[in-house]
């Protein structure tokens, strides 16, 4: 799964069982200003997405991402640097 | 708009915090007599939140050691370890420290802080990997910052996530420089050092271990975590701090790697500070050899860590994993948090307050800790004060078999 699409339905997924229902999220929203999650929290979902994609995102990486989509763009190009 | 506009939130915290009727970034010591007694506006208190663990501040030999050297040398250095700020004192606590680690050499800073800003900064450069536990203290985080490496977090103390990550890293260039801690501040509970050396050695890895709260409190000699768990001569670089254990304040890092003095001249944490004053060099000096001849202190310590994480305990608290010198109890949110605290300290127990996100799981703690020279009688107060709030604000939950 490194289509970019993909990964951004798979965060959502992931997302949703994390954040109060009915909250609206999309490739747009920003992890920590619209879906209210704290940093320990962020840390743990990540960590739970790289071992699913089998990679380690940097803390640079992830001083890079602010929204999902960014999330979803950094995790392909990670899966595609592995694939290489 | 300002400058410091973007600081309103915290600043809404804080006035949160201080409406609750607390301030616990604000406390102030109107007087210290010993390690564990002081007054806090007017009130006696016993203080159970502090590092001092094996009460070396108030040590006489250790008071006059200082006093003679600031006598003798003055009240300061004023300048850097490279200019004109490395006296005889600085040298030759150096030459003790490498000794009583075995090592090759040691490097002493001007803070524990800045001792692991400037050994991690400088050890991991641009094409290397740096490796912490996700729960490090803050100057490994602010040192991997300052460093040009790559920063790879692992999850808490979980040796195979660690193994994971250094797989994933397998083909690309770089060295690997693990950095965990022998005690972890927050909670008291310990790195596994052995399951870590082995994934260290079968990755072909780089070892830093902060010792900065196990120092004195771990080992048969009081080296720390790593000669508890037997696995020193897997350990390239420890680091430690003389604010804890020895009383003092200043940091350092032991190596028996050949060229280590060469990061005097660009370890940038360590040129670009002045020295530590002659009577704190010769007061932790002094530190380090009672450490070495009263082993009985660190025995104390553990009989006294063992009284209150049991007296707490058996009382219902939830508690970190491991007894220690550190015992922190977990509350349910901030409000019961500060109302705790603060009622502590009206009855005349002094802890440290935790709040997140400085904690490892999103929960407020009451941190305390003990020394060596805490009597029985100290600690028992302490832990009927704590049981006495817990009961009444329905906090002890269960207990920690």
């Amino acid at each position: 799964m490194t289509d970019c699409k993909e990964i951004v339905e798979h965060i959502v997924e992931h997302l949703r069982t994390v954040i109060p229902p009915g909250t609206e999220i999309s490739a747009e929203s920003r992890i920590v200003a619209d879906l209210g999650l704290d940093s320990l929290a962020v840390m743990n979902f990540v960590m739970a997405l790289e071992d699913e994609f089998d990679v380690s995102l940097t803390m640079d990486n992830l001083a890079q991402v602010e929204t999902i989509g960014d999330l979803a763009r950094t995790l392909a190009a990670l899966i595609s640097r592995v694939a290489e | 708009m300002s400058i410091l506009d973007k600081f309103v939130p915290l600043q809404h915290a804080y006035g949160e915090l201080q409406r609750w009727g607390a301030d616990p970034f604000a406390v102030t010591f109107d007087s210290v007599r010993s390690p564990v007694e002081a007054t806090i506006d007017g009130r006696p208190v016993l203080i159970f939140g502090s590092n001092n663990y094996l009460g070396l501040t108030f040590d006489p030999q250790v008071i006059a050691s200082g006093v003679a050297a600031l006598q003798q040398y003055g009240a300061g250095t004023t300048g850097s370890r490279i200019a004109n700020g490395t006296y005889q004192g600085h040298a030759g606590l150096e030459d003790r420290l490498a000794a009583f680690f075995g090592r090759g050499s040691a490097m002493v800073f001007t803070t524990g802080y800045q001792a692991n800003l400037a050994t991690i900064s400088t050890l991991a450069g641009r094409d290397d990997y740096l490796l912490l536990d996700a729960d490090s203290h803050a100057s490994i985080y602010d040192g991997s910052r300052l460093s040009a490496a790559q920063v790879i977090r692992f999850r808490h103390n979980d040796p195979d996530d660690l193994a994971r990550r250094l797989r994933r890293l397998e083909g690309q260039p770089g060295h690997r420089l693990i950095v965990v801690e022998g005690i972890y501040s927050m909670l008291g509970d310990r790195a596994p050092l052995a399951e870590i050396a082995q994934v260290k050695r079968e990755a072909g890895a780089t070892l830093l271990v902060d010792e900065a709260h196990s120092l004195g409190v771990l080992g048969e000699n009081g080296r720390g975590g790593a000669e508890e768990a037997g696995i020193e001569d897997d350990v390239e670089f420890i680091v430690g701090t003389f604010s804890k254990s020895l009383g003092g304040i200043g940091g350092f890092c032991t190596s028996n790697q050949p060229n280590f003095d060469i990061l005097r001249l660009c370890c940038r944490p360590y040129m670009f500070t002045a020295s530590l004053p002659p009577s704190v060099i010769a007061s932790v000096q002094r530190g380090l050899e009672r450490l070495h001849e009263e082993p009985r202190l660190r025995l104390n310590l553990h009989r006294n860590a063992h009284r209150l994480y049991g007296g707490l305990s058996s009382a219902g608290f939830i508690l970190g994993p491991h007894p220690g010198p550190i015992v922190s109890v977990r509350l349910p949110d901030v409000a019961i948090a500060v109302t705790f605290w603060t009622a502590l300290l009206q009855a005349g127990i002094y802890v440290n307050l935790a709040l997140p996100p400085a904690t490892p799981d999103s929960h407020p703690l009451l941190r305390s800790s003990v020394t060596a020279v805490h009597t029985d009688d100290e600690i028992d107060q302490a832990v009927a004060a704590m049981t006495e709030i817990g009961t009444a604000l329905g906090v002890l939950e269960g207990g920690n078999d």
